[in-house]
């Protein structure tokens, strides 16, 4: 249980914020979002990041990777939250590789995560189906067939789904929606004939894709780790993505919270600041509470995946809750006390809100993750 | 090398602890078998008092204070693991007062030489019950307002006023009290820190009953009572940075008891388990309060890894941290919603007063959940934390 972090770590969150603060300011996205590009984030910010090794920071030494841990990764997502910075970072290194990882053969681990490390080779992961997450989806199929596989089926929502050089599609091997058992996770090439890929213009001008599957014949050796044996790895990995998002979640919401902050002690009404008034003191207090508790919880979240702890499901289930009930409140919170302008385009914090209802749908909201915890912890 | 000599410092303690805690002070301890402080202690057991007088000579009813004045002359990081090995091994607090919680930290900090020796070490010994008077009918959340006088006398003050919330008063040897000493001074700068024995004549207690029908909250009257000069805590009329002192030991260790007030054995999931159940799937019967005791049970997690790292910021040198200042609201709040949860889950059993049809976990729970409503005024109220945290932490103007 690490709850500090050490100098390493903290040099290295210093570096990200002057990072992102410099070049990968909130105006980036407004550009992205202007240009409707359905790649989602600009190559030049990425290469930038892979300069930096970022692309690499959790990965084996093995494997190109820098070994430095998700304490390290959670540090660069936060500084990434508070400037709203779109990369691959979650989709292809935190989920991505964590699965190829976990379940990769030692040639495709050796083949594929090199080239995730350097940043070269991106991957997302299709998991999604329906309108809310659900990690044991039905209706993707994955069928022997000879000495391959055919895979069927549509995808809703796949992050960064549309400009992925690969796709590791979680599909349906046996068993009906709903259950744990009978997945499997096969890897699909982005360009892939047969594949269609349509791009989904989401509120928080991030890029999703729809991506549907038509009958594709694939080698057996797209499968990536066991037929049916899905579901372990995948669990993992999004309880490392949870983890992670909920870091830049809690960038978001904390770089929200310090803005509104500054607002109260300019704007003037009646003659006073607004941030003398008792009604929003204690409001502002109280969203400093909220975000002092989650900073504790996604450190410790954090600290166990580094760990490899035993409960780390219980505590992706925990981040993920706080993150995204704290940056709702945060959210919604700064735009009431903004006022008039907060109702604004013009103002980055209606971008703010736009990217907390996002983030809270994606890989589970509160709900989800309070049954979620409920059921691990025995009731 | 500390590292390893901190390892060796555990395994001794851990041997000592389990040589010398008799097994009856490894069950958890109720109200009626707590250790008080006083001229006249009392002990519920022979085990008890052993207990005591096994640990007061090691110095360990006051592990972190000096040893030359009765203390285990322990560091911050040993009286961590004194602490903790306690716990591991279940053993109770062999000593209760708010001396050693509150008034003797302050006394190591503002005292001379000569009021540190008069004092401290026959708080470690447990020789003396100390009681808090801050609080007057008139003078809550605004402390600074009070107005028991204290008139300079030449060798001796004079003291007249009254006391509210003064814990276990009654049951007292000394109270240390705000008292103005320059009714013509702003507020905060006429104020003094006094040390009074509860003996001296003109001073009379009287309990005042809570709405969980305890009565350990009493008024305390001072009817010309000569105090010493050399009671004086701190420079004259400076007493009010000495109460701040104080407070902030209040609110830690209210922050530290808020989710821990006297209440029943059980916690919140073993009262859903066995109140309300599960059904086939597992999940408890009674989804509305299924989800309350998850949040609950969340939100508990989260303040105790907060906890531990405000523990951690201190002990790597992160000094400049605010988080101390959310404690008091986030333990006590919390610790309410806790006492109301436990209550909803037992149902009627929860709500019960006295006599046949309860156990004794299920009155405890009713009295524990009356009494947490204290907890969220007493020792400065949330309101007040909110406004500290909106000043001090957030900068915000005040108006």
């Amino acid at each position: 249980m690490a709850l500090v972090l050490n100098e390493e770590q903290r040099y290295l969150k210093e570096t990200a914020r002057e990072f992102f603060r410099t070049q990968m300011p909130v105006d980036v996205l407004r550009q992205l979002r202007a240009g409707k590009c359905p790649v989602g984030y600009r190559n030049e910010d990425w290469q930038k990041m892979n300069e930096l090794g970022w692309a690499g920071i959790v990965l084996p030494e093995e494997y190109g990777g820098l070994d430095f841990g998700y304490m390290g990764l959670g540090a660069i997502l936060e500084e990434g939250g508070r400037t709203l910075a779109p990369s691959p970072l979650l989709s292809s290194v935190v989920m991505g590789a964590t699965l190829i990882l976990q379940a990769g053969s030692a040639q495709q681990r050796e083949q594929l995560l090199p080239a995730i490390a350097s940043g070269e080779l991106t991957v997302a992961v299709a998991l999604e189906e329906g309108h809310h997450h659900d990690p044991y989806p039905g209706n993707t199929n994955l069928v022997a067939d000879g000495d391959g596989f055919v895979l069927s089926g549509t995808k809703s929502f796949v992050a960064d789904g549309f400009a992925a050089d690969k796709l590791i599609v979680v599909a349906r091997s046996a068993g009906s929606a709903g259950q744990a058992e009978g997945l499997s996770l096969v890897l699909v090439d982005g360009d892939q004939a047969g594949l269609t890929k349509q791009p989904r213009c989401f509120a928080d001008s991030r890029a999703a894709a729809s991506i549907s599957f038509d009958d594709i014949r694939l080698p057996a050796s797209a499968l990536l780790g066991d037929l049916r044996g899905g579901t372990p790895p995948l669990e993992l990995a999004l309880d490392c993505a949870r983890i992670c998002l909920g870091a830049e979640m809690f960038g978001g919401a904390l770089e929200c919270f310090e803005r509104t902050v500054d607002y109260l002690k300019e704007r003037e009404q009646f003659g006073v600041k607004i941030g003398s008034f008792q009604a929003l003191q204690h409001r502002a207090s109280l969203m400093y509470i909220e975000l002092q508790l989650t900073k504790s919880v996604v450190l410790d979240a954090l600290s166990a995946i580094d760990e490899k702890r035993a409960d780390l499901p219980q505590l992706a289930s925990l981040a993920k809750a706080l993150c995204n009930d704290v940056f709702e409140l945060v959210t919604s919170e700064a735009v009431q006390m903004h006022g008039g302008i907060g109702v604004t385009d013009e103002l980055d914090i209606g971008l703010f809100l736009k990217r907390s209802r996002m983030a809270t749908q994606q890989l589970g909201s509160s709900g989800f993750h309070r049954d979620r915890y409920a059921t691990l912890c025995g009731y | 090398m500390a590292d390893l000599d901190l390892d060796q410092f555990r395994l001794d303690v851990r041997q000592w602890l389990s040589d010398n805690c008799p097994p009856s002070q490894r069950q958890p301890i109720t109200r009626e078998e707590q250790v008080w402080a006083g001229r006249n202690m009392q002990f519920p057991s022979e085990d008890a008092k052993l207990w005591f007088e096994r640990m007061r000579d090691r110095g360990w009813t006051v592990p972190d204070w000096p040893a030359e004045l009765g203390g285990g002359g322990l560091n911050e990081q040993q009286s961590k693991i004194l602490r903790d090995e306690m716990k591991q091994l279940g053993c109770r607090t062999p000593l209760y007062d708010i001396g050693i919680w509150m008034l003797g930290p302050a006394v190591l900090e503002f005292g001379t030489e000569e009021q540190k020796r008069e004092h401290i070490p026959r708080i470690a010994r447990g020789e003396v019950r100390w009681c808090q008077g801050y609080s007057e009918p008139s003078a809550g959340s605004d402390l600074a307002s009070l107005r028991t006088r204290a008139e300079d006398c030449g060798d001796h003050f004079l003291v007249n006023g009254s006391k509210i919330w003064t814990t276990n008063a009654d049951k007292s040897d000394w109270i240390f009290c705000l008292v103005r000493t320059d009714p013509d001074a702003k507020k905060q700068e006429g104020i003094s820190f006094l040390l009074i024995d509860m003996a001296d004549p003109g001073i009379t207690t009287s309990p005042i009953e809570l709405i969980s029908g305890e009565s350990e909250f009493c008024q305390t009257f001072f009817d010309n009572v000569k105090v010493p000069k050399r009671n004086l805590i701190g420079e004259l009329n400076q007493g009010w940075s000495v109460a701040k002192a104080l407070l902030r030991h209040e609110r830690k260790l209210m922050a530290e008891i808020g989710g821990d007030t006297p209440g029943p054995s059980f916690g919140p999931v073993q009262a859903a388990l066995h109140y309300v159940g599960c059904d086939a799937s597992g999940k408890l019967r009674d989804p509305a309060l299924r989800e309350q005791l998850v949040r609950h049970e969340m939100a508990y997690r989260a303040v105790g890894l907060t906890h531990f790292r405000t523990f951690e910021e201190r002990i790597s040198g992160q000094t400049d941290s605010n988080v101390p200042l959310i404690m008091k609201y986030v333990g006590t709040e919390e610790g309410k919603r806790k006492d109301e949860l436990l209550v909803a889950l037992l149902g009627f059993q929860g709500l019960g007063w006295e006599g046949d049809g309860f156990n004794s976990d299920e009155l405890l729970t009713t009295r524990g959940w009356l009494f947490s409503k204290a907890l969220s005024i007493a020792g400065g109220s949330s309101e007040v934390q909110l406004n500290i945290i909106a000043k001090r932490v957030l900068g915000l103007p005040q108006q």
